[in-house]
Parts: C-alpha cells; structure tokens; sequence
C-alpha cells in the first residue's frame, strides 16, 4: 500500500496540470463568464475533444490499435482527478468514452471495433444512450422498443427517453426487444443507432432546473442494417450489463473530485457570508456538518482508489462501484442544500445582481435532485450492494 | 497508487482471523468479559504469536512490519472483539523505543501495557518533576484502557519546560478499574504520587504521534466491530423468515444492511489511509486520523444498531453476543473524543479555529 503517486505517475500528473493551466480557457467556469451556445457550442467542445486527445489524454487505457494510448489505469484516474479539479469542460463524449467505447471494446466485432472507437476519442462522432423509455425506468429488462428482422436490416419502433447528447449526438447504444415471447432478459438485442438515419426524432425533455440535458428518442420504422449488432441478438441484456457496470466505475472518481471541488467553494462561502458579527463558518453547526461532508468525501476518494485497484487486479469493475455512485449523490444534495442554506434569505434568489454568485448554488441544489435517480436509483443500487455484494436473498 | 495490502499484510490478516476464530470463539470472549477481567493466558497466547511485535522493528525483537499491518491486526481483533489489552500494549510500545526492558516485557507477554493521553478538557492531568535520580509523576489520570491488565504505563504529562512522554509502573500508584459499560475493554483511573518514572521523549509533537497511533488503532479496530456486526445482521437476514420469507427480501431490512455495507467500506478506506499516513509521517496524518477515528466508531455504533434491529427480540437478549459488540463501539466512541470533537479539529483545519 502507498498512497503517493510514483515518479512516472507525479510526473503525468504534472504534465497534464500544465497543459490545463495553459489550455483551459481564462475564466471558464466563473461565475457570468458566457458559455459557447448553440452550434457554437458544440463546435467549441468537439474542437475542444479534439485538442485533449491530441495531447494524450483521452483515451488513455484503450488499446494504441483503435486510437488509444495503452497507459495504465492509474494515469486515467490521474486524468479523470485533475480535469475535474481543474474545472475545466468536459470532452463532448461522456456517453462514447464511459459506455459505448468500453462496451464494444468488451463486446464488438474487429470491423465495429475499427470503425467507432478512434473517432469516439477525437469526438468526431458525439454518442447518447438509448436505454430507459417511459414504462421502463429501474426496471429496465421491461423495455418494449422494437426490432423485426426484415433482410439485412432490423425495422425498429419504439420510444426513448432521457437520453444525454441525443440532440447532438451521431451514434446512439440501443437496446431493444427482438424476442417477445422470451423471458424479459433473454429477448433483448443491442444496437449502434445511426441517428442520421430516417425515422429517428429527438425532442429535448425540460428538466426541473429550467435546463434541457435530456432528450426523448421517437423511433419510427428505422432500418438499423443487422451489422450494427452489439454482441449477438438476444444477447442484449449482458452487453448492456457491460455499458452500467462502466458507467459507474467510470463516473466514481471523477464525481468524487467534483465533490471536493464544490466543498472547496462552499468553504469559501462559509467563510465570506457574513452572520452575527462574524461569518457562517464560526457557527459550530455550519463547522460540524462542513467537517462530516469533508469526511465522507474522503472515505468515498479511498473507497473509489482501493476499488480501482481491485479493478486492476481483476479487470472487471465490481459492484463496489454502486458504492460510490450512491455516496456521491446523496453527499453532494447534503452540500448544495448546505450552501444553499448559508445564503439565508438570499438562497431565495435564482440570479441576478442581487444574489450571490449568479444563483449558481440555487441551480446545483436542484440539479442535485437528479443525482439519485439518474443512472441508477439509489434505491436500484442499494438492491444491487444487498444482493450482489451481501448475497441477501432476492426479494424479485 | 497502490491501494491494496501486500502479500504479508494479506498473509497476517488471514492467519489473525483464522487464530481468532479458533481461540476466541463468541463464547470464550463471553466468558472472559462476564467473569469481568483479564485472562492472562489469552493474553500470553496472543504474544506467543508475535502480534504485540508486528510493528516493532526487528532491532528491538519485532516483525517490522510497519503500522499498517498492526492495523490490520488491530481489524481482525476487532472483528471477534479479543476481550484484552492488545491495541493498549502496541501503543504503549511504539513509545518505549530504548527502553529494551519494558519492551522486552510487553514482547513477550509478561506485561501488558496501555496509556494516559490526557484529559479532553484540557487541564493537565500529569505533572512530571526533575528529581536528582530521575524523574517522577504525580496527579491522576482517568480512562486508561485495561489498566486492570496493563501493568506498564505510557502516560503523558506536563514538565515545567515542555510536556513529554515517559513509562511508570502502574503498581507505583494507586489505582482501580472502573465500571465499565463495555466490559471487553475495561479503564481504569490510575492515581500517581512522585511514581518514579523515565522519560521516553520530550515536546507536544511526541504526544501527538502518540495519540495519532492510538486513534488510527482504535479506528481500525472498530471497523473490525462494525464488519462482525454487518456479518451477523446479513446472516440473520438470509435465515430469519417471516411472512413466509427470509427477511433479507424486504427492502425494509436490505436497504439498511446495504448503508451499513456503505457505511463499513467508507470507514475502512479512511483507516487504511490513517494507518498509512502514520506510518509514513505524513503531514496529512492529522485529518485522517481525526477522520478515520470519527467515521469508523460511527459505523460501529450504526452497524450494531442495525443488527440489534435486524435480529428483533433475539438481538436484545445478554444471551446473543451483538451487545458486547455494540457495548465496544460506544466504549471507542467515548474513547479519546467523540465524533463531534474530531470534526470539531477538521473544521478547525478547513476554516481556521
């Protein structure tokens, strides 16, 4: 056990710290400083995906055959750290590095493979996931989208939903039911969705928060040529078991640094929120409960680290990833309602001159409602750590 | 990075577990607590493994296998809840250094040892004054754990120039063991009149080590206690049926034991991590073991609640052994500061005092 970083792994970490300082553009994240929109946007972070492959860090475990740089899993836990800790953007394919690359790594033909992955890295294709639909959320194997053989090709109908990036998106991981009358897991086949293709229709849903992150999917007799197969059909089901169980080990150590990060500002705010003659951060509550957030997201960082290193050992992601997914939520709804409440009557406020910081706090808080329900409820997860990790008998 | 045990610590770990199973089923444990003291066999036989010297260098008779495999044997006594004065003594003899004698003793069994850290509120306890053959030790010190066993003494005291570390003898006092609510680990108040001593180190920071240890110690040792509690409530959920089903399937009962699981790894992370930062003397070591002490005496005391709950009129009966173990998660929270008082120091760290 050791828990510095070892001459080569100090020496990424600095390298890659650099480039940030150099590269990440000035007051991005600040408070008013204006976002790219529209199709600017877009450009901005496709160019942006671009420029953070090109210097070598995306990418980082996949194999040097379809793109990627074959470095140990260390220097992507490295790089997934100091992006977050940098708070600089995010490369635009969430979906295509976490899910769909790792995914047809595990599970795609040689011709799949060649054909997806390297332009996954540069973002030259931008990918969404198409799982949940209306009357499949946790339950997800009840999906009803549907794909008949005809010829060459599969004709599918049906409907997605929440689907990040699926306004944006090129590719799109569908799963579908090919086979009704067997068992719900046994049916199902996995696809790459060309969204380009007749038939599909993307409607942005609007979230609580205002923002539009997520979108509907409406498929209308599309023909997805039988080549784009994941896996084999009816095999559906454990393919799309690969994409969640990457999803989670993916996301641990990322969100976990955005955590300290947002605990870095809520200090700042406890501290420069003045109360009684003094500020916020003399209250022993307001101490108490900032040194429990502080603590917790330790626990989480060495609870994600000693999971990666059985990762490594094993080199499958384990169900301790549901850990840190559910410790993540719920700490970070404790830390924005926490900040929010600092603000006292101005955590009324959702912007504007008058608030602090632009409402961003307001905005965090309700986006954090999400947290634990997206990828994943918390109470899907629990089922998971009770069944999978504690063997507990199977109450479905 | 590299955030697994070696191949060693693995090797002690599975050997303390298999031992403690072995020799210190939940009855033996019940039968040494309940008798109300200390078995000194156990204790010998605890010795005769090597375990007080795993983190002992190998100069002074030791394994040297560095703190974290202390800790990881601290764990696993945790876990079968070994009802005698193993963390006291390994504390006591990360501070003996030179002193070969008492070292020797505590190695080899003859002796136990333990420690007076100091009062929290603040006042010192101890005082230590120069006289011409040595030094000498008067006041009284409350809380020292298993004094009833430990005959060796580390206590800290204030000195006119600065406060330092030195050993007594507990027989050079008075003193008496006081009723404890857990009765595995019992304390005692140890009440010194010019006791003869000798001085083991001088200055805050030597006392500070010394604490650190102790927390890390007792934090790895009550995630062991939370670890058996999980275990036992996880069993009695897959066996216990009601309503025609084992009540594992009711998510009433699942999702708590799931938070406990949460709750034991988290806790974990964190005293693996504080064992390390001692271990290393890392500037961190502070926070973590502040951290780790506050996180893992809280999972303690959950995960026993839990399983209090899980086993229903069974788990509230002297006859089941969860009490002992939720009596020792009490016993360490009160142990060298509650929770609260550790945050109380992260908060102090993060947004100045």
């Amino acid at each position: 056990m050791d828990f510095r970083d070892t001459p080569d792994e100090a020496a990424f970490r600095q390298g890659l710290r650099e480039w940030l300082a150099a590269n990440v553009p000035e007051g991005w994240g600040a408070p008013g400083h204006p976002e790219p929109q529209g199709d600017e946007r877009v450009a901005f972070y496709r160019d942006w995906s671009k420029r953070l492959y090109e210097a070598g860090f995306v990418g980082l475990t996949w194999p040097t055959a379809y793109g990627g740089y074959e470095q140990p899993i260390s220097h992507q836990v490295i790089a997934l750290e100091e992006f977050a800790r940098s708070e600089a953007p995010e490369h635009a394919n969430v979906i295509g590095l976490g899910m769909a690359g790792p995914t047809i790594l595990a599970h795609g033909t040689e011709a799949q493979r060649e054909r997806y992955l390297r332009r996954i890295l540069t973002a030259e294709d931008i990918w969404c996931q198409g799982f949940s639909e209306p009357g499949a959320g946790s339950d997800l194997a009840s999906l009803t989208t549907r794909a008949v053989r005809d010829g060459d090709d599969y004709v599918v109908n049906g409907q997605k939903v929440w689907s990040s990036f699926a306004h944006v998106a090129d590719y799109c991981i569908l799963v579908t039911r090919t086979d009704p009358s067997a068992p719900k897991h046994q049916g199902l086949t996995y696809f790459v969705l060309d969204m380009h293709l007749p038939g599909v229709e993307v409607r942005p849903l609007r979230q609580l928060t205002g923002d539009s992150e997520f979108n509907e999917i409406f498929l209308t007799d599309v023909r997805i040529p039988a080549a784009d197969v994941i896996g084999l059909e009816g095999q559906g089901w454990t393919v799309a078991i690969t994409t969640l169980m990457n999803e989670r080990a993916s996301l641990g150590v990322a969100l976990t640094v955005r955590l300290e990060v947002a605990l870095r500002h809520l200090v700042e705010l406890a501290k420069a929120t003045k109360r009684d003659g003094g500020a916020a951060a003399d209250d022993p509550l307001v101490r108490d409960r900032i040194a429990g957030l502080w603590t917790k997201l330790q626990a989480l960082r060495f609870t994600n680290y000693r999971a990666y290193s059985r990762f490594l050992a094993t080199g499958v992601p384990g169900p301790e990833g549901s850990i840190a997914k559910l410790v993540w939520s719920e700490t970070n709804q404790a830390l924005t309602k926490m900040a929010v409440e600092i603000e006292g009557p101005f955590a009324a406020l959702s912007g504007g001159e008058h608030s602090v910081l632009d409402g961003r706090w307001q905005h965090l808080q309700l986006r954090s409602r999400g947290n634990t329900i997206e990828g994943g409820t918390s109470e899907i997860l629990r089922n998971i750590i009770a069944e999978r990790v504690l063997s507990l008998p199977k109450g479905r | 990075m590299d955030f697994t045990l070696s191949e060693d610590q693995q090797a002690l770990q599975t050997s303390v577990r298999e031992v403690v199973a072995e020799k210190f089923p939940p009855e033996r444990v019940a039968e040494i607590a309940d008798r109300g003291g200390f078995d000194a066999a156990a204790w010998k036989e605890v010795a005769d493994l090597g375990w007080t010297g795993v983190a002992v260098p190998e100069a002074s008779g030791g394994l040297g296998m560095g703190f974290v495999a202390e800790a990881v044997v601290a764990e696993e006594l945790g876990r079968g809840l070994y009802p005698g004065p193993y963390l006291p003594s390994v504390t006591a003899l990360s501070a003996l250094g030179e002193a070969a004698e008492l070292t020797e003793r505590i190695l080899t069994g003859r002796s136990a040892g333990t420690f007076a850290l100091g009062r929290t509120d603040g006042e010192p306890d101890l005082v230590a004054e120069r006289h011409p053959d040595g030094w000498r030790i008067s006041g009284e010190a409350m809380f020292v754990p298993d004094l009833d066993s430990a005959e060796v003494v580390v206590v800290a005291a204030e000195a006119p120039d600065e406060p330092g570390l030195y050993a007594v003898e507990r027989d050079a006092g008075s003193w008496e063991s006081l009723p404890t609510v857990d009765t595995t680990r019992r304390m005692g108040r140890l009440a010194l009149d010019g006791a003869v001593a000798s001085q083991l180190a001088t200055g805050e920071e030597a006392v500070e080590a010394l604490t650190r240890r102790a927390l890390a110690g007792l934090a790895a040792e009550a995630v062991g206690v939370a670890q058996r509690a999980l275990e036992m409530g996880v069993q009695h959920a897959g066996e216990r049926e009601q309503f025609g089903r084992p009540i594992g399937v009711y998510q009433a009962v699942s999702h708590r034991l799931a938070d406990v699981f949460v709750a034991v790894e988290g806790a974990r992370s964190l005293s693996l991590w504080a064992a390390w930062t001692v271990d290393n003397d890392s500037p961190d070591a502070d926070a973590a073991v502040a951290a780790a002490k506050a996180e893992a005496s809280e999972a303690a005391v959950v995960a026993c609640e839990v399983a209090i709950q899980v086993h229903g009129g069974i788990g509230f009966t002297w006859e089941h052994p969860l009490h002992r173990f939720y009596k020792r998660a009490l016993g360490t929270s009160a142990l060298l500061g509650w929770p609260q008082e550790h945050r109380a120091r992260i908060a102090a760290a993060l947004l100045g005092s």
